[in-house]
Protein backbone atom coordinates (compact mmCIF):
# COMPACT_ATOMS: atom_id res chain seq x y z
CA UNK A 1 0.00 0.00 0.00
CA UNK A 2 1.77 2.47 -0.70
CA UNK A 3 1.81 6.36 0.93
CA UNK A 4 -0.17 9.45 -0.45
CA UNK A 5 1.93 12.37 -1.18
CA UNK A 6 -0.11 14.00 1.58
CA UNK A 7 0.84 11.41 4.07
CA UNK A 8 4.52 12.39 3.01
CA UNK A 9 3.79 15.82 3.66
CA UNK A 10 2.62 15.36 7.21
CA UNK A 11 5.06 13.30 8.63
CA UNK A 12 7.41 15.48 6.84
CA UNK A 13 5.64 18.74 8.68
CA UNK A 14 5.47 16.64 11.75
CA UNK A 15 9.57 16.40 11.91
CA UNK A 16 10.18 19.72 10.49
CA UNK A 17 11.63 18.92 7.45
CA UNK A 18 10.97 20.98 4.40
CA UNK A 19 11.02 18.48 1.27
CA UNK A 20 11.42 19.18 -2.71
CA UNK A 21 8.66 18.16 -4.62
CA UNK A 22 11.79 15.69 -6.17
CA UNK A 23 12.16 14.68 -2.36
CA UNK A 24 8.49 13.75 -1.71
CA UNK A 25 8.12 11.65 -4.68
CA UNK A 26 11.64 9.48 -3.35
CA UNK A 27 10.43 9.39 -0.14
CA UNK A 28 7.15 8.87 -0.69
CA UNK A 29 8.47 5.39 -2.71
CA UNK A 30 11.27 4.63 -0.07
CA UNK A 31 8.44 4.95 3.01
CA UNK A 32 6.45 2.83 0.95
CA UNK A 33 8.44 0.13 0.28
CA UNK A 34 9.82 -0.17 3.89
CA UNK A 35 5.96 0.03 5.24
CA UNK A 36 5.25 -2.99 2.76
CA UNK A 37 8.74 -4.97 3.94
CA UNK A 38 7.31 -4.53 7.81
CA UNK A 39 3.30 -5.36 6.87
CA UNK A 40 4.98 -8.94 6.11
CA UNK A 41 5.23 -9.53 10.14
CA UNK A 42 0.97 -8.28 10.18
CA UNK A 43 0.11 -11.83 8.84
CA UNK A 44 1.60 -13.84 11.48
CA UNK A 45 -1.17 -14.49 14.05
CA UNK A 46 0.30 -13.34 17.59
CA UNK A 47 -3.19 -13.01 18.81
CA UNK A 48 -1.70 -15.39 21.70
CA UNK A 49 1.28 -13.71 22.59
CA UNK A 50 1.68 -10.99 24.75
CA UNK A 51 3.56 -7.64 22.97
CA UNK A 52 7.32 -7.59 23.90
CA UNK A 53 8.53 -4.19 25.32
CA UNK A 54 11.26 -5.35 25.81
CA UNK A 55 13.75 -7.96 26.25
CA UNK A 56 14.75 -7.59 29.71
CA UNK A 57 12.01 -9.00 32.19
CA UNK A 58 11.72 -8.61 36.26
CA UNK A 59 13.51 -5.89 36.76
CA UNK A 60 12.96 -2.25 36.48
CA UNK A 61 16.32 -1.27 37.72
CA UNK A 62 15.51 1.98 39.28
CA UNK A 63 17.12 4.52 40.82
CA UNK A 64 17.28 5.84 44.68
CA UNK A 65 15.85 9.12 45.23
CA UNK A 66 18.95 11.08 45.91
CA UNK A 67 20.01 14.26 44.09
CA UNK A 68 23.89 14.72 43.09
CA UNK A 69 25.53 17.62 41.57
CA UNK A 70 24.00 19.54 38.05
CA UNK A 71 26.04 20.15 35.40
CA UNK A 72 27.71 23.72 35.27
CA UNK A 73 25.38 25.69 33.81
CA UNK A 74 28.38 26.92 31.28
CA UNK A 75 28.97 23.58 30.23
CA UNK A 76 25.94 23.20 28.40
CA UNK A 77 24.95 26.87 27.61
CA UNK A 78 28.51 26.50 25.26
CA UNK A 79 26.39 24.18 23.27
CA UNK A 80 23.77 26.93 22.61
CA UNK A 81 24.18 29.35 19.43
CA UNK A 82 22.64 32.23 21.45
CA UNK A 83 22.16 32.67 25.54
CA UNK A 84 21.42 35.26 27.76
CA UNK A 85 21.37 35.71 31.45
CA UNK A 86 21.74 32.18 31.88
CA UNK A 87 19.25 31.44 29.52
CA UNK A 88 18.74 29.57 25.83
CA UNK A 89 17.95 31.98 23.20
CA UNK A 90 15.78 31.16 20.62
CA UNK A 91 13.78 33.17 17.93
CA UNK A 92 10.20 33.81 18.48
CA UNK A 93 7.84 30.94 18.59
CA UNK A 94 5.20 30.72 15.89
CA UNK A 95 1.39 31.06 16.74
CA UNK B 1 -34.99 26.86 29.85
CA UNK B 2 -32.60 25.70 32.78
CA UNK B 3 -28.95 24.80 32.02
CA UNK B 4 -26.35 22.94 33.63
CA UNK B 5 -22.64 22.85 32.88
CA UNK B 6 -20.48 20.23 32.25
CA UNK B 7 -16.71 20.04 33.93
CA UNK B 8 -14.36 17.95 33.40
CA UNK B 9 -10.79 18.65 35.11
CA UNK B 10 -6.97 17.78 33.73
CA UNK B 11 -4.79 17.80 36.83
CA UNK B 12 -0.87 17.86 36.54
CA UNK B 13 0.99 17.33 40.06
CA UNK B 14 4.21 17.90 40.68
CA UNK B 15 5.69 14.95 43.07
CA UNK B 16 7.83 16.09 45.90
CA UNK B 17 10.71 13.94 45.96
CA UNK B 18 14.33 14.99 46.30
CA UNK B 19 15.46 14.18 42.80
CA UNK B 20 14.22 14.30 39.24
CA UNK B 21 12.08 11.61 37.66
CA UNK B 22 15.11 10.24 35.23
CA UNK B 23 18.01 11.85 36.31
CA UNK B 24 19.51 12.39 40.03
CA UNK B 25 18.95 16.72 39.21
CA UNK B 26 17.26 18.37 41.78
CA UNK B 27 13.87 18.40 41.72
CA UNK B 28 12.62 21.31 43.20
CA UNK B 29 14.14 24.85 41.94
CA UNK B 30 11.82 27.25 43.43
CA UNK B 31 14.04 30.15 43.70
CA UNK B 32 17.05 28.76 41.78
CA UNK B 33 18.77 30.42 39.18
CA UNK B 34 18.00 29.27 35.57
CA UNK B 35 19.60 26.27 34.15
CA UNK B 36 21.16 25.34 37.50
CA UNK B 37 19.50 22.06 38.02
CA UNK B 38 20.18 20.42 34.92
CA UNK B 39 22.21 17.60 33.31
CA UNK B 40 22.94 15.80 30.15
CA UNK B 41 20.09 13.47 30.72
CA UNK B 42 17.23 16.19 31.45
CA UNK B 43 18.36 18.73 28.56
CA UNK B 44 18.27 15.66 26.01
CA UNK B 45 21.82 15.23 24.89
CA UNK B 46 22.34 12.54 22.78
CA UNK B 47 24.00 9.19 23.68
CA UNK B 48 22.50 9.36 27.40
CA UNK B 49 19.63 6.87 29.58
CA UNK B 50 17.12 7.81 31.81
CA UNK B 51 16.97 5.54 34.82
CA UNK B 52 13.48 5.86 36.47
CA UNK B 53 13.41 7.58 40.20
CA UNK B 54 11.78 4.70 42.93
CA UNK B 55 10.13 7.29 45.11
CA UNK B 56 8.67 8.41 41.82
CA UNK B 57 6.50 5.48 41.33
CA UNK B 58 5.87 4.85 45.28
CA UNK B 59 4.53 8.07 45.28
CA UNK B 60 2.20 7.34 42.12
CA UNK B 61 1.13 4.16 43.85
CA UNK B 62 -0.23 5.98 46.99
CA UNK B 63 -1.67 8.74 45.03
CA UNK B 64 -3.82 5.97 43.05
CA UNK B 65 -4.88 4.12 45.96
CA UNK B 66 -5.93 7.01 47.99
CA UNK B 67 -7.89 7.48 44.87
CA UNK B 68 -9.16 3.85 44.63
CA UNK B 69 -7.53 3.13 41.54
CA UNK B 70 -6.62 -0.26 40.02
CA UNK B 71 -3.09 -0.18 40.95
CA UNK B 72 -1.12 -2.02 37.45
CA UNK B 73 1.70 -4.88 38.02
CA UNK B 74 3.49 -4.32 35.00
CA UNK B 75 3.05 -0.10 33.49
CA UNK B 76 5.04 1.03 30.71
CA UNK B 77 6.83 4.19 29.44
CA UNK B 78 6.36 5.86 26.10
CA UNK B 79 7.51 9.02 24.18
CA UNK B 80 5.13 11.68 23.12
CA UNK B 81 6.78 13.24 20.28
CA UNK B 82 5.99 17.02 19.19
CA UNK B 83 8.44 19.43 18.75
CA UNK B 84 8.42 22.78 21.12
CA UNK B 85 11.42 25.02 22.42
CA UNK B 86 10.70 23.93 26.75
CA UNK B 87 11.07 20.14 25.44
CA UNK B 88 14.82 19.23 24.26
CA UNK B 89 14.78 15.59 23.37
CA UNK B 90 11.77 16.23 21.06
CA UNK B 91 9.29 14.10 23.19
CA UNK B 92 8.05 13.66 26.31
CA UNK B 93 8.51 10.64 28.23
CA UNK B 94 4.56 10.15 29.77
CA UNK B 95 2.47 6.71 29.91
CA UNK B 96 0.09 5.98 27.34
CA UNK B 97 -1.77 2.97 27.10
CA UNK B 98 -0.26 1.11 29.98
CA UNK B 99 -0.32 3.74 32.85
CA UNK B 100 0.57 3.03 36.30
CA UNK B 101 -2.92 2.81 37.52
CA UNK B 102 -6.45 2.52 35.83
CA UNK B 103 -9.30 3.62 37.11
CA UNK B 104 -10.69 5.71 40.22
CA UNK B 105 -12.21 8.73 42.01
CA UNK B 106 -12.38 11.51 44.72
CA UNK B 107 -15.62 11.89 46.94
CA UNK B 108 -16.08 16.07 47.31
CA UNK B 109 -18.56 17.16 49.64
CA UNK B 110 -20.10 19.88 48.60
CA UNK B 111 -21.57 23.35 50.26
CA UNK B 112 -25.03 21.77 50.79
CA UNK B 113 -23.77 18.19 52.24
CA UNK B 114 -24.33 16.02 49.51
CA UNK B 115 -21.11 14.39 47.59
CA UNK B 116 -20.45 14.29 44.42
CA UNK B 117 -18.08 11.19 43.15
CA UNK B 118 -15.63 12.44 40.20
CA UNK B 119 -14.87 9.33 38.71
CA UNK B 120 -10.83 9.39 37.47
CA UNK B 121 -10.29 8.71 33.52
CA UNK B 122 -6.87 8.86 33.54
CA UNK B 123 -3.66 8.82 35.70
CA UNK B 124 -0.14 8.46 34.52
CA UNK B 125 3.71 9.44 35.52
CA UNK B 126 5.53 11.80 33.25
CA UNK B 127 8.20 14.34 33.41
CA UNK B 128 7.51 18.12 33.19
CA UNK B 129 9.00 19.92 30.12
CA UNK B 130 11.17 23.22 30.89
CA UNK B 131 10.00 26.91 30.87
CA UNK B 132 10.19 29.61 28.48
CA UNK B 133 9.46 33.18 28.85
CA UNK B 134 9.36 36.03 26.53
CA UNK B 135 12.27 38.90 26.50
CA UNK B 136 9.41 41.61 25.18
CA UNK B 137 12.85 43.90 24.65
CA UNK B 138 14.10 41.76 21.79
CA UNK B 139 11.34 39.78 20.87
CA UNK B 140 12.78 36.49 21.48
CA UNK B 141 12.44 33.71 24.09
CA UNK B 142 14.48 32.72 26.85
CA UNK B 143 14.80 28.67 28.30
CA UNK B 144 15.25 27.59 31.62
CA UNK B 145 15.37 23.76 31.79
CA UNK B 146 15.19 23.64 35.15
CA UNK B 147 11.41 21.90 35.43
CA UNK B 148 12.64 19.49 32.72
CA UNK B 149 11.84 15.79 34.05
CA UNK B 150 10.48 17.10 37.37
CA UNK B 151 7.83 14.03 38.01
CA UNK B 152 4.42 14.28 37.27
CA UNK B 153 1.14 12.88 37.48
CA UNK B 154 -1.31 13.74 35.48
CA UNK B 155 -5.18 12.78 36.65
CA UNK B 156 -7.68 13.60 34.12
CA UNK B 157 -11.38 13.00 35.42
CA UNK B 158 -14.85 12.25 33.91
CA UNK B 159 -17.48 15.07 32.80
CA UNK B 160 -18.54 14.89 36.34
CA UNK B 161 -18.57 18.54 38.27
CA UNK B 162 -21.60 20.40 37.54
CA UNK B 163 -20.42 23.99 38.39
CA UNK B 164 -17.82 26.08 38.91
CA UNK B 165 -17.87 25.73 42.88
CA UNK B 166 -18.18 21.86 42.05
CA UNK B 167 -14.73 22.30 40.25
CA UNK B 168 -13.14 24.45 42.97
CA UNK B 169 -14.12 22.24 45.80
CA UNK B 170 -12.46 19.11 43.46
CA UNK B 171 -9.26 21.24 43.57
CA UNK B 172 -9.27 21.87 46.98
CA UNK B 173 -9.98 18.78 48.16
CA UNK B 174 -7.63 17.34 45.55
CA UNK B 175 -4.55 19.61 46.60
CA UNK B 176 -5.74 18.15 51.22
CA UNK B 177 -5.12 14.81 49.51
CA UNK B 178 -2.14 15.42 48.00
CA UNK B 179 -0.64 16.88 51.11
CA UNK B 180 -2.00 14.75 53.74
CA UNK B 181 -0.48 11.56 51.78
CA UNK B 182 2.58 13.55 51.59
CA UNK B 183 3.42 13.41 47.47
CA UNK B 184 3.05 17.12 46.76
CA UNK B 185 3.61 20.00 48.47
CA UNK B 186 0.24 21.11 45.94
CA UNK B 187 1.09 24.59 46.06
CA UNK B 188 -0.76 25.86 43.02
CA UNK B 189 0.61 29.07 43.41
CA UNK B 190 4.04 27.16 42.61
CA UNK B 191 2.71 25.34 40.14
CA UNK B 192 3.03 22.33 41.85
CA UNK B 193 -0.49 21.73 41.12
CA UNK B 194 -1.84 22.74 37.77
CA UNK B 195 -5.33 22.57 36.22
CA UNK B 196 -6.93 22.90 32.49
CA UNK B 197 -11.10 22.69 32.51
CA UNK B 198 -12.56 21.19 29.55
CA UNK B 199 -16.39 23.09 30.09
CA UNK B 200 -20.04 22.53 28.56
CA UNK B 201 -23.59 22.95 28.65
CA UNK B 202 -26.44 21.68 28.00
CA UNK B 203 -30.28 21.56 28.93
CA UNK B 204 -31.01 20.04 32.65
CA UNK B 205 -32.20 16.50 32.09
CA UNK B 206 -30.57 16.10 29.18
CA UNK B 207 -26.98 13.45 28.83
CA UNK B 208 -25.76 13.83 25.67
CA UNK B 209 -22.28 16.04 26.17
CA UNK B 210 -22.06 18.90 23.87
CA UNK B 211 -19.13 20.71 22.29
CA UNK B 212 -16.64 21.84 24.73
CA UNK B 213 -14.11 24.30 25.35
CA UNK B 214 -10.73 23.83 27.03
CA UNK B 215 -9.58 26.55 29.48
CA UNK B 216 -6.09 26.68 29.83
CA UNK B 217 -4.03 28.07 32.79
CA UNK B 218 -6.62 28.48 35.56
CA UNK B 219 -3.79 28.25 38.26
CA UNK B 220 -5.31 29.11 41.65
CA UNK B 221 -8.82 27.72 43.14
CA UNK B 222 -10.12 31.86 42.84
CA UNK B 223 -9.13 31.37 39.05
CA UNK B 224 -11.33 27.90 38.36
CA UNK B 225 -14.27 29.83 40.03
CA UNK B 226 -14.51 33.19 38.13
CA UNK B 227 -13.00 31.14 34.45
CA UNK B 228 -15.74 28.53 34.48
CA UNK B 229 -18.42 30.79 35.62
CA UNK B 230 -17.73 33.41 32.99
CA UNK B 231 -17.18 30.30 30.38
CA UNK B 232 -20.86 28.87 31.58
CA UNK B 233 -22.18 31.96 31.00
CA UNK B 234 -20.82 32.69 27.37
CA UNK B 235 -22.00 29.22 26.41
CA UNK B 236 -25.32 29.95 27.63
CA UNK B 237 -25.90 33.08 25.97
CA UNK B 238 -24.15 31.63 22.80
CA UNK B 239 -26.86 28.74 23.22
CA UNK B 240 -29.54 31.33 24.15
CA UNK B 241 -28.93 34.02 20.98
CA UNK B 242 -28.87 30.81 18.63
CA UNK B 243 -25.30 30.64 17.94
CA UNK B 244 -23.43 27.78 18.64
CA UNK B 245 -20.28 26.64 20.60
CA UNK B 246 -17.21 25.79 19.12
CA UNK B 247 -14.42 23.74 19.93
CA UNK B 248 -11.73 26.53 21.21
CA UNK B 249 -9.12 26.58 23.63
CA UNK B 250 -9.28 29.71 25.88
CA UNK B 251 -6.32 31.18 27.95
CA UNK B 252 -7.66 32.66 31.45
CA UNK B 253 -5.84 36.14 31.56
CA UNK B 254 -5.39 36.60 35.63
CA UNK B 255 -4.68 40.27 35.15
CA UNK B 256 -7.32 41.12 33.53
CA UNK B 257 -9.78 38.46 34.50
CA UNK B 258 -10.75 37.07 30.91
CA UNK B 259 -10.72 34.53 28.93
CA UNK B 260 -8.81 34.49 25.25
CA UNK B 261 -8.80 32.53 22.38
CA UNK B 262 -6.21 30.84 21.47
CA UNK B 263 -4.79 30.01 17.97
CA UNK B 264 -6.50 27.13 16.84
CA UNK B 265 -3.27 24.21 16.15
CA UNK B 266 -2.74 23.72 13.08
CA UNK B 267 -3.39 20.44 12.33
CA UNK B 268 -4.92 17.86 15.57
CA UNK B 269 -2.14 16.82 17.49
CA UNK B 270 -0.10 13.68 15.85
CA UNK B 271 1.90 12.84 19.28
CA UNK B 272 2.86 9.50 17.43
CA UNK B 273 3.10 7.69 20.91
CA UNK B 274 5.81 4.70 21.33
CA UNK B 275 7.24 2.53 23.74
CA UNK B 276 10.11 4.61 25.22
CA UNK B 277 12.76 2.04 24.10
CA UNK B 278 15.08 3.35 26.86
CA UNK B 279 13.55 2.23 29.94
CA UNK B 280 12.07 -0.73 31.05
CA UNK B 281 8.65 -1.73 31.92
CA UNK B 282 7.56 -0.92 35.77
CA UNK B 283 6.97 -4.35 37.60
CA UNK B 284 5.40 -3.60 41.05
CA UNK B 285 6.16 -6.48 42.73
CA UNK B 286 2.88 -7.41 45.38
CA UNK B 287 6.10 -7.42 47.58
CA UNK B 288 6.86 -4.00 47.31
CA UNK B 289 3.32 -2.71 46.76
CA UNK B 290 2.72 -4.25 50.26
CA UNK B 291 4.98 -2.22 51.48
CA UNK B 292 4.34 1.66 49.77
CA UNK B 293 0.45 0.57 50.61
CA UNK B 294 1.77 0.23 54.64
CA UNK B 295 2.96 3.99 54.98
CA UNK B 296 -0.90 5.15 53.31
CA UNK B 297 -2.91 6.85 56.38
CA UNK B 298 -6.53 7.06 57.07
CA UNK B 299 -7.56 9.37 54.38
CA UNK B 300 -9.14 13.08 55.48
CA UNK B 301 -12.86 11.94 55.38
CA UNK B 302 -12.76 8.74 56.70
CA UNK B 303 -11.27 10.43 59.39
CA UNK B 304 -13.54 13.61 59.27
CA UNK B 305 -16.01 10.71 60.04
CA UNK B 306 -14.32 8.73 62.73
CA UNK B 307 -13.84 12.34 64.43
CA UNK B 308 -17.59 12.61 64.30
CA UNK B 309 -18.21 9.50 65.62
CA UNK B 310 -15.81 8.40 67.72
CA UNK B 311 -15.72 11.64 69.72
CA UNK B 312 -19.24 13.03 69.34
CA UNK B 313 -17.76 16.31 67.40
CA UNK B 314 -19.65 18.30 65.82
CA UNK B 315 -19.35 18.07 61.72
CA UNK B 316 -17.67 21.66 61.72
CA UNK B 317 -15.15 20.87 64.41
CA UNK B 318 -14.59 18.13 62.52
CA UNK B 319 -13.82 19.42 59.27
CA UNK B 320 -11.63 22.04 60.78
CA UNK B 321 -9.41 19.42 62.38
CA UNK B 322 -8.66 17.51 59.55
CA UNK B 323 -8.20 20.29 57.22
CA UNK B 324 -4.43 18.99 57.53
CA UNK B 325 -3.40 15.94 58.92
CA UNK B 326 -0.61 16.99 61.35
CA UNK B 327 -3.55 18.64 62.80
CA UNK B 328 -5.34 15.79 62.97
CA UNK B 329 -2.75 13.96 64.50
CA UNK B 330 -2.01 16.56 67.22
CA UNK B 331 -5.89 16.68 68.20
CA UNK B 332 -5.84 13.39 68.61
CA UNK B 333 -2.64 13.41 70.40
CA UNK B 334 -4.04 15.62 73.02
CA UNK B 335 -7.43 13.67 73.52
CA UNK B 336 -5.13 10.70 74.18
CA UNK B 337 -3.13 12.61 76.97
CA UNK B 338 -6.18 14.67 78.38
CA UNK B 339 -8.39 11.71 78.82
CA UNK B 340 -11.51 13.96 79.08
CA UNK B 341 -14.28 15.42 76.85
CA UNK B 342 -12.82 15.85 73.22
CA UNK B 343 -15.38 18.72 72.56
CA UNK B 344 -12.69 20.49 75.40
CA UNK B 345 -9.40 19.72 73.21
CA UNK B 346 -11.05 20.89 70.14
CA UNK B 347 -12.42 24.24 71.72
CA UNK B 348 -8.73 24.70 73.14
CA UNK B 349 -7.40 23.98 69.34
CA UNK B 350 -10.11 25.98 67.03
CA UNK B 351 -9.53 28.70 69.33
CA UNK B 352 -6.30 29.08 70.36
CA UNK B 353 -3.91 26.92 69.09
CA UNK B 354 -4.82 27.36 65.65
CA UNK B 355 -4.54 31.01 65.93
CA UNK B 356 -0.70 30.43 67.04
CA UNK B 357 -0.32 27.80 63.83
CA UNK B 358 -1.33 31.06 62.01
CA UNK B 359 0.80 33.54 63.78
CA UNK B 360 3.72 31.50 63.78
CA UNK B 361 3.52 29.80 60.61
CA UNK B 362 3.70 26.70 62.42
CA UNK B 363 2.26 23.11 61.28
CA UNK B 364 0.77 21.53 64.82
CA UNK B 365 3.85 18.42 64.44
CA UNK B 366 6.51 21.65 64.83
CA UNK B 367 4.77 22.93 67.86
CA UNK B 368 7.52 23.19 70.70
CA UNK B 369 3.85 22.88 72.71
CA UNK B 370 3.44 19.59 72.71
CA UNK B 371 0.12 17.83 72.68
CA UNK B 372 1.09 16.45 76.18
CA UNK B 373 1.84 19.42 77.16
CA UNK B 374 -1.35 21.45 76.05
CA UNK B 375 -3.26 18.19 77.76
CA UNK B 376 -1.01 19.59 80.84
CA UNK B 377 -2.35 23.23 80.46
CA UNK B 378 -6.30 21.84 79.71
CA UNK B 379 -6.20 19.96 83.11
CA UNK B 380 -4.77 22.72 85.40
CA UNK B 381 -7.00 25.04 84.33
CA UNK B 382 -9.99 22.11 85.23
CA UNK B 383 -9.00 21.82 87.89
CA UNK B 384 -7.93 25.12 89.24
CA UNK B 385 -4.60 25.28 89.29
CA UNK B 386 -4.72 28.23 87.28
CA UNK B 387 -7.48 30.31 86.08
CA UNK B 388 -8.38 30.46 82.43
CA UNK B 389 -6.82 33.64 81.16
CA UNK B 390 -3.70 32.39 82.75
CA UNK B 391 -4.06 28.87 80.91
CA UNK B 392 -4.06 30.61 77.32
CA UNK B 393 -0.97 32.88 78.22
CA UNK B 394 1.06 29.46 79.28
CA UNK B 395 0.32 28.09 75.47
CA UNK B 396 2.39 30.95 74.19
CA UNK B 397 4.81 30.35 76.98
CA UNK B 398 5.51 26.95 76.83
CA UNK B 399 5.49 27.09 72.67
CA UNK B 400 8.71 29.67 73.05
CA UNK B 401 10.38 28.29 75.96
CA UNK B 402 9.69 24.74 75.17
CA UNK B 403 9.47 24.24 79.01
CA UNK B 404 6.67 22.54 80.76
CA UNK B 405 3.75 24.19 81.65
CA UNK B 406 3.91 22.37 85.74
CA UNK B 407 7.52 24.21 84.97
CA UNK B 408 6.46 27.74 83.84
CA UNK B 409 4.08 27.49 87.07
CA UNK B 410 6.41 26.65 89.53
CA UNK B 411 9.03 29.06 88.22
CA UNK B 412 6.77 32.40 87.88
CA UNK B 413 4.09 31.77 90.45
CA UNK B 414 1.29 31.82 88.27
CA UNK B 415 -1.02 29.58 90.59
CA UNK B 416 -4.55 30.74 91.04
CA UNK B 417 -4.85 31.84 94.52
CA UNK B 418 -7.40 30.77 96.10
CA UNK B 419 -6.82 31.64 99.24
CA UNK B 420 -9.24 33.51 101.39
CA UNK B 421 -7.32 35.98 102.95
CA UNK B 422 -4.80 36.22 100.39
CA UNK B 423 -7.65 37.80 98.49
CA UNK B 424 -9.72 39.64 101.15
CA UNK B 425 -6.73 41.64 101.39
CA UNK B 426 -6.52 43.10 97.81
CA UNK B 427 -10.09 43.55 98.23
CA UNK B 428 -9.95 45.55 100.94
CA UNK B 429 -7.05 47.78 99.70
CA UNK B 430 -8.99 48.07 96.04
CA UNK B 431 -12.25 49.59 98.44
CA UNK B 432 -10.05 51.48 100.06
CA UNK B 433 -8.21 53.48 97.25
CA UNK B 434 -11.21 53.96 94.88
CA UNK B 435 -14.16 55.69 97.40
CA UNK B 436 -15.76 57.41 94.72
CA UNK B 437 -16.21 53.82 92.64
CA UNK B 438 -17.50 52.63 95.91
CA UNK B 439 -19.90 55.53 96.46
CA UNK B 440 -21.34 54.84 92.70
CA UNK B 441 -22.14 51.57 93.38
CA UNK B 442 -23.80 52.08 96.41
CA UNK B 443 -25.89 54.92 94.68
CA UNK B 444 -26.88 51.44 92.38
CA UNK B 445 -24.41 51.51 89.81
CA UNK B 446 -23.83 47.69 90.13
CA UNK B 447 -21.98 47.73 86.76
CA UNK B 448 -19.13 48.56 88.45
CA UNK B 449 -18.54 45.39 89.80
CA UNK B 450 -16.91 44.00 86.35
CA UNK B 451 -14.42 46.92 87.42
CA UNK B 452 -13.38 45.77 90.90
CA UNK B 453 -12.85 42.09 89.88
CA UNK B 454 -10.38 43.83 87.12
CA UNK B 455 -8.97 45.87 89.70
CA UNK B 456 -8.38 42.94 92.68
CA UNK B 457 -6.91 40.58 89.24
CA UNK B 458 -4.70 43.59 87.94
CA UNK B 459 -2.71 43.79 91.72
CA UNK B 460 -3.01 39.89 91.69
CA UNK B 461 -1.27 39.89 88.23
CA UNK B 462 -4.32 37.78 86.97
CA UNK B 463 -3.89 34.96 89.48
CA UNK B 464 -6.87 35.50 91.73
CA UNK B 465 -9.75 32.97 91.42
CA UNK B 466 -11.98 35.75 89.69
CA UNK B 467 -15.36 34.06 91.51
CA UNK B 468 -14.26 34.09 95.06
CA UNK B 469 -12.78 38.11 94.09
CA UNK B 470 -16.59 39.03 93.24
CA UNK B 471 -17.76 37.12 96.28
CA UNK B 472 -15.54 38.74 98.42
CA UNK B 473 -16.21 42.21 97.05
CA UNK B 474 -19.87 41.59 96.93
CA UNK B 475 -19.55 40.90 100.38
CA UNK B 476 -18.05 43.70 101.53
CA UNK B 477 -19.96 45.98 99.30
CA UNK B 478 -23.84 45.22 100.19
Amino acid sequence: MPLTLQEVEHIAKLARLELTEEEKARYREQLSAILDYVAQLQRLDTSSIPPTASIFSGDSHLRPDEPRPALPREALLKNAPEHEQGQFKIPPVFE
Amino acid sequence: MDYEAVIGLETHIQLNTESKIFCACKADSWNAEPNTNICPVCTGMPGVLPVLNRRVVEKGVLLAAAMHAEIQPVSYFDRKNYFYPDLPKGYQISQYDRPLAKGGYLDVPQADGSIRRVTIWKMHMEEDAGKTKNDPLTGTRLIDFNRCGVPLIEMVTGPDLRSADEAANYLIRLRQLLRWIGVSEADMEKGHLRCDANVSVRQKGETILNTKTEIKNVNSIEAVRTAITKEIERQIREYQSGGKVEAWTLEWDEDTQTLKKMRSKETEADYRYFREPDLLPVYLTDEWKVKILETLPELPLERRARFVQEYKLPEYDAELLTSERSLSDYFEATVRAYGGDPKRVSNWLMNDVLRMLNETGQTAAELALTPTYLADIIRFVDAGTVNANTGKSLLQKVNVSGKSPAEIIQAEGLAKVSDDDAIRAVVEQVLAESPKEVESYKNGKTGLMGWFVGQVMKKMQGKADAQKARALLEKHLN
